[in-house]
């Protein structure tokens, strides 16, 4: 039962993980209805700005934390303006290409700057663990599920009670008539692109101590964040998170229970038979279409 | 500019529509079959790979350039024909026979995705064909009993009539060509018959399509089928070019340069498939030029130019230390999908396309012809 327990929460902390970096595409996903491959390259990008700040040039952590953020929110801003705003409106295939795209661009562009070794930052919650009875929960952990729970609440009601959250989801409704009620869409879509990178450089920096940082981790946790946010519905934000505890919870115990090499496509399996039963997701909306 | 008079379907489904073709492609065809005689080995061997991507290519777009269905899993497909080949191998199959046999046993494994795609749309299709990808390279990575696990598969020199074929011999190229023609040929054949005509229906509407009495779901499944048939023959013919094969071999790396292959080749002929396989096959060489030649012959230009000799051999080392730089490949990589995107969605074959009609309507010519039309997006979650 202990095990249970462990596992359970181990894959929790995990599912946060994929949580957080599901949040970013179901943002952009939201806004724009395009799905951003280089989400998980944008994490990444968030974790090696932070080491920049805080391991190279010496700064406190939190302020190493939000100089990343903003810089990621800045560089979300200028991938939207150069690579996505020109093919908006042209059929998704071609965005999904073009993210691809600049997900091998930063990869490679990363690992020539920062190099191919795994770098770490320090942080408050490196080390330490909290114990509740036998259980043990380790700090860098908790973290992540914190943040998750923060971020995931601010971004809910950012989306349903302010008046720029309102302005996002009519864009992402019908852009069009969003443009005709005296909505900037353009701008709109500029800062859901921050907004998602801003996230994205959170999640990084959360998972430098778990991960650690080198070139290829974005491709790596991206790829798994993805079926928690299919998985979700792609279009909401507590779905992602559930989506991605899922995933988490789904990894660790086949990891635990079952033979080995099941811990890696466990989730993929879920996530196919999800798409069967319910091609929307969990928590996808269903409109009949109409012609 | 010569004018087309057509006066019934026949003339207009035409294989070769004028004399013109006729000569182009028969003077390409010669230039071919003589190819291994006039080049270096390094580059038949490119060639060879040129054939293989190329016949994948044509498979990926009967799929995703005709019928409209997204796949990032045809490594997966790759992986079914060549380890099937390798498999009946062991066994002392003739050639011809595990070669149909990786294409049936792929194909029919491609009409089972097919299945479960048919609820799926865009997005999630993508990531259902992904997700299968990764199923089927844990699969061969565990069946230790078939496959060999991780250590991965040798795979014998090919047989063919009782004659070895080397890997490296213009009869394994002259076959890969073989393969790649009769594939094109055969998938220009079903494009223009009735099954074609349905897939092109189904990649342009799908309601309209069900309403022209178009029987969708089948269409699919047999579009997957057709396209998952294809790649298995190249797999084949891939496991027997790289005589070693192992589950890390097809990755979802991989499938990416399959699609980049249709993506910059052009997804509105089948010309795109054998432009976009030239393309991404020939970035290897070219970066090993860049690395190798590419610094002196800039160096030699700038002092032409009059530029002193201690700063040509630093314009010279700085191109070097560049040329060399790890990962130099997948920046690359994606500069050219986002260029392609976002300046030729048409792709290699868009380009020429132009070019030809540029000197054929000679001062006529307007760019407008090939505009995109733009549209703004309205939901899908309301499709």
């Amino acid at each position: 039962m202990l095990d249970f327990v462990q596992q359970l929460v181990s894959g929790i902390a995990l599912g946060c993980v994929y949580g957080l970096i599901a949040l970013g595409f179901v943002l952009v996903y939201k806004a724009t209805e395009v799905v951003n491959f280089a989400q998980g390259d944008l994490m990444m990008l968030g974790g090696f700005f932070a080491f920049t700040f805080i391991g190279m040039l010496g700064l406190n952590y939190w302020i190493g934390f939000a100089g990343a953020v903003a810089a990621m929110a800045l560089f979300g801003m200028l991938a939207e303006r150069l690579v996505v705003r020109p093919i908006l409106g042209y059929p998704q295939f071609s965005i999904i290409m073009a993210t691809i795209g600049l997900g091998y661009f930063l990869r490679s562009v990363a690992g020539m700057i920062w190099g191919t070794d795994d770098l770490k930052i320090d942080t408050p919650f490196s080390q330490g663990v909290v114990r509740v009875g036998s259980l043990v929960l380790a700090y860098d952990k908790l973290s992540v599920i914190a943040a998750t729970i923060i971020l995931c609440t601010l971004l809910y009601l950012f989306f349903n009670k302010t008046m720029l959250g309102t302005a996002i989801r009519a864009s992402s409704e019908n852009m069009l008539a969003a443009y005709y009620m005296g909505i900037p869409v353009k701008r709109v879509v500029s800062i859901v692109w921050a907004i998602s990178a801003a996230v994205a450089a959170c999640a990084g920096v959360l998972l430098a101590p778990i991960t650690f940082i080198h070139s290829n981790v974005g491709l790596v946790l991206g790829l798994k964040a993805f079926p928690a946010a299919v998985l979700g519905g792609f279009g909401s934000i507590p779905g992602a998170v559930v989506g991605g505890v899922l995933i988490g919870v789904i990894e660790s115990m086949a990891g635990f229970y079952l033979p080995e090499g099941w811990k890696d496509v466990a989730p993929y399996i879920v996530l196919l038979a999800v798409l069967l039963l319910k091609p929307e997701g969990l928590f996808g909306l269903h409109i009949r279409k109409k012609v | 500019m010569r004018f087309l008079f057509k006066t019934d379907y026949e003339d207009d489904i035409r294989l070769f529509p004028h004399s013109g073709y006729v000569i182009s492609y028969g003077v390409l065809f010669a230039l071919l079959l003589i190819a291994p005689y006039a080049l270096s080995s390094y580059l038949m061997s490119q060639l060879v790979f040129v054939c293989i991507y190329a016949t994948v290519g044509v498979g990926l777009l009967i799929l995703t350039g005709f019928t409209g269905q997204a796949s990032l899993g045809h490594a997966a497909f790759l992986a079914v024909g060549a380890y099937t080949a390798a498999y009946l191998q062991q066994f002392n199959v003739p050639f011809p026979l595990y070669f149909l046999a990786a294409g049936l046993l792929t194909g029919l494994i491609g009409a089972l995705v097919g299945f479960p795609a048919l609820r799926l749309q865009g997005i999630y299709l993508v990531i259902a064909t992904i997700s299968f990808a990764f199923i089927v390279e844990e699969i061969l990575a565990r069946w230790e009993s078939v496959t060999h696990g991780n250590e991965g598969m040798r795979v014998k020199m090919l047989y063919l009539f009782g004659s070895a074929v080397p890997r490296d011999s213009p009869a394994f190229y002259f076959l890969c060509l073989a393969v790649l023609v009769l594939t094109i040929v055969g998938a220009l054949n079903l494009l223009r018959s009735p099954t074609g005509r349905a897939f092109v229906a189904i990649r342009d509407s799908e309601t309209a399509a069900r309403s022209m009495g178009i029987n969708v779901s089948l269409y699919k499944v047999k579009s997957f089928a057709i396209s998952a048939a294809i790649t298995g023959f190249a797999g084949c013919l891939f496991a027997h070019k790289l005589s070693f094969i192992s589950p890390e071999m097809f990755t979802l790396q991989l499938s990416i340069e399959f699609i980049i292959v249709i993506l910059i080749g052009g997804t509105l002929s089948l010309h795109g498939a054998v432009l976009g396989a030239i393309f991404i096959v020939m970035i290897d060489p070219f970066l090993t030029y860049l690395k190798d030649d590419m610094p002196g012959v800039i160096a030699a230009i700038s002092t032409t130019f009059g530029i002193s000799k201690e700063r040509a051999a630093h314009i010279q080392d700085n191109i070097a230390a560049f040329a060399s730089l790890n990962g130099l490949k997948g920046a690359i990589y994606g500069v050219i999908i986002i260029v392609f995107v976002l300046f030729e969605p048409l792709g290699l074959y868009g380009r020429w396309l132009k070019i030809k009609l540029f000197f054929q309507l000679f001062p006529l010519y307007k760019r407008a012809t090939f505009k995109r039309q733009k549209i703004y997006v309205k939901s899908e979650r309301n499709r």
